[in-house]
């Protein structure tokens, strides 16, 4: 893995977050903005800064469902399982994009192109079962077709 | 009505209390047990395990009575049949996630969870074993093993490291059926900060933090007929230790351990406090080496490993401040495997020398790459090839672990009439015993270092100043005109008070004393567990008894010492002393 570095606005952010209440989540939140995860070696770097110990620091991350610790992959797939999309079959979706990728929700494919995200309602009920993968929103999706979608991405690399 | 008072009701009983309690603490007052499984007064109060709850008139729900301040007029009742089986079922409810092998668990005796749930009545398990995700030992650290599985998630470790130690290694992570305290990144505590004080096990309502058992180890080496197997017994172990057969806190059991350790098959049964006057001979040449020399002052005592490796992580920059001399556990290691090797012509090859301390933090520091001294010492003289590296101590056993000994070889430890420890490495002063206590290892050192600087005898031996259970104590003391001013912390977020006035070249002091665990070493988290506040004001009397008894009491005095120095050691601080008396300490990252 590359040896991430805070970036100087990163460094002026935590200058000026410094000593104020609240500042670690607000910190993190601009990391992961920026990494799309929260790199370990940044929370060692962060720990010194603020002076915040490592373990509060995981408390943190691991606290909330927002942060992630590992890359998340170069295209989010968010698989819809709101109540219209879960009426309308997208557990067997859901089976099917897992079968195809090897990981579980909440996981990035061993590869680094694809992480699995189950969310509920994307707001386009009309179409369930839905699929997004990044901001292409794939609707009535039938699971045979979900390897020739998948594999428009594996053909672009 | 006065001021600040309150006057309320408990079980329809009057009563006042100050201001500000929690109705925790005014029951506490009045008597009134309230059973709890996280609380620790002024370390942890967080209401973690729902088990405090009382009913208050007027009050829509139960209330934690840990996190609920009292108030005028209020109406309060500690044992209803509501409270009673809300107690009960929390309890049950920590229970169903709980593991049953309280058969074979370390905490057997001294389980709180076992025993509350005794003590509330619960006579069945009615709730199904909930299925939890098994979770891996965590065996990263020479010191300490946590078991996750028996975790209650009651905070108590959490708080000990940051309230008490303000080390801050482990804290909660995740959340719901995935909480857990942990280190960062899930490491373990041997890659972390942890200083491998214990302070966590001491205070863990269950079985989830054990010290690293070395009795096998040890059993196996007493059997091994080719060994010559030694033991050496810290100052606080004869204080507290008679605590595991039901003496009471603050019996003084000395010749009866010595007894039953000679009993169990130690060919030596020697003393840690010969090396505990040793260790005050060098570190008072020492501290006036520096003060004549205008040295780095303050010094700090380095006895206590678990404030040497907070130090390495915490104060890099002040680790000049630290006395060279290494731990009386680690010179004795080095003085028996070379000066006793030699005049009683054993193999230091085939010496095992065996610990019992009240310190889990010791484990640790016999393991530290430096602590080989002896082996440097003969690899010449030998011709030692690297693969016969030995340690100078090669076990440490815990005060509990001892005592677990002793009764699995059936030794009635209460009727024994009791024995002297061996000589030469047997005897010590009372300087030695009051190592034990916060405050003592000053002390001793003050005792030698007025007589070495003023050459007339010390009248008054007892410095009253820097005896009792206050996290820091200071005294100036005049030897001859020259005013020491001196500091004694105990308890790692104290020490770090003196330790920041350092580091900013404010501080007053000439010579500093650090102990990790609160009280001294009569505290460590190898002593009994218990959850009786008054024990260790108990033990702490019984050090300073012992102390008393001694006929000599000035670790220069020592006779032993006398003659290590004239046949093999020759001056305080000279040469051979450099080698395998002193050490040094290396700054240490955050994470490994």
């Amino acid at each position: 893995m590359e040896h991430k570095k805070l970036n100087p606005e990163l460094v002026s952010l935590v200058q000026q977050w410094k000593g104020k209440e609240g500042n670690l989540i607000m910190i993190l939140h601009e990391i992961q903005n920026h990494h799309g995860f929260v790199p370990r070696e940044l929370s060692l770097e962060l720990s010194k800064m603020l002076d915040v110990p490592l373990a509060r620091i995981y408390e943190v991350i691991t606290f909330y469902n927002f942060f992630k610790l590992t890359p998340p992959g170069k295209h989010r797939i968010a698989l819809c399982m709101g109540t219209a999309c879960y009426l309308r079959g997208a557990q067997a979706i859901l089976e099917e994009v897992k079968n195809i990728l090897g990981v579980k929700e909440g996981q990035t494919t061993k590869d680094g192109l694809f992480y699995l995200d189950v969310v509920r309602c994307l707001g386009c009920c009309g179409l369930a079962p839905v699929i997004m993968i990044d901001n292409k929103v794939y609707g009535k999706v039938k699971k045979n077709e979900i390897a020739d979608i998948l594999s428009k991405y594996i053909k672009e690399e | 009505m006065e001021e600040n008072k309150v006057s309320l009701k408990i079980n329809g009983q009057d009563y006042e209390f100050r201001a500000g309690l929690t109705i925790l603490e005014a029951c506490a007052e009045a008597s009134i047990d309230i059973p709890t499984l996280c609380y620790l007064k002024d370390i942890n109060q967080e209401a973690a395990c729902s088990i405090c709850l009382v009913e208050v008139k007027k009050a829509k729900t139960l209330l934690r009575s840990c996190v609920t301040a009292i108030s005028q007029g209020m109406e309060i009742f500690t044992n209803t049949s509501r409270v009673r089986e809300a107690r009960k079922l929390n309890l049950e409810l920590l229970l169903a996630g709980h593991p049953k092998d309280c058969l074979v668990c370390e905490r057997n005796q001294s389980c709180e969870l076992r025993k509350m749930a005794f003590d509330l009545g619960i006579r069945d398990l009615r709730f199904p074993k909930v299925t939890k995700i098994q979770m891996p030992l965590d065996d990263t650290s020479v010191s300490l093993t946590r078991d996750l599985n028996k975790c209650i998630l009651c905070g108590r470790c959490v708080a000990v490291c940051a309230n008490l130690q303000s080390v801050k290694a482990i804290d909660f992570t995740g959340r719901g059926k995935s909480s857990k305290v942990t280190t960062f990144f899930d490491q373990g505590l041997g890659n972390s900060v942890c200083v491998n004080c214990g302070q966590c096990l001491m205070v863990c309502p269950t079985g989830a933090i054990v010290e690293n058992d070395a009795s096998q180890s040890v059993w196996k080496a007493l059997s091994d007929t080719k060994k010559f197997i030694v033991v050496e017994v810290a100052p606080a172990v004869r204080a507290a230790i008679g605590e595991e057969f039901g003496l009471p806190a603050g019996s003084l059991v000395t010749a009866k351990l010595a007894q039953s350790l000679r009993k169990l098959g130690f060919a030596k049964v020697f003393d840690t406090q010969f090396s505990a006057d040793l260790t005050i001979i060098e570190e008072g040449h020492e501290l006036i080496k520096r003060i004549k020399n205008k040295g780095v002052l303050p010094m700090i005592t380095s006895c206590s490993p678990g404030w040497i490796k907070f130090a390495e992580h915490f104060f890099p920059e002040i680790l000049e401040h630290i006395s060279s001399c290494k731990s009386p556990q680690q010179m004795f290691g080095s003085v028996a495997k070379t000066y006793y090797a030699k005049k009683y012509n054993l193999d230091p090859r085939n010496m095992v020398v065996v610990s019992i301390m009240p310190c889990t933090a010791k484990k640790f520091e016999a393991l530290r790459p430096e602590a080989k001294s002896a082996f440097n010492y003969w690899k010449k003289e030998l011709g030692l090839k690297e693969n016969e590296v030995f340690n100078d101590v090669d076990y440490v056993l815990t005060t509990r672990e001892a005592s677990r000994m002793i009764k699995e070889a059936g030794i009635n430890f209460t009727a024994l009439a009791g024995e002297d420890f061996d000589e030469p490495l047997g005897i010590s002063t009372g300087a030695a015993v009051i190592f034990g206590a916060t405050g003592g290892v000053m002390e001793a050192a003050l005792r030698t270092a007025y007589e070495l600087l003023t050459g007339r005898q010390l009248e008054k031996l007892d410095f009253m100043q820097l005896r009792g259970l206050e996290g820091i104590k200071s005294a100036a003391i005049d030897i001859d005109g020259l005013i020491l001013k001196v500091a004694v912390a105990s308890s790692l977020s104290n020490a770090r008070v003196l330790l920041e006035e350092i580091e900013q070249g404010k501080s007053p002091y000439a010579f500093v004393e650090i102990m990790t665990c609160p009280g001294g070493c009569l505290g460590g988290a190898g002593q009994p567990i218990s959850t009786d506040p008054a024990v260790k004001s108990k033990r702490m009397e019984a050090i300073y008894q012992e102390d008393k008894n001694k006929p000599l009491r000035k670790s220069h005095q020592n006779p032993a010492v006398q003659v290590l120095y004239k046949e093999f050691l020759g001056q305080p601080l000279g040469e051979l002393s450099r080698h395998l008396l002193h050490t040094q300490y290396t700054p240490r990252e955050e994470i490994l």
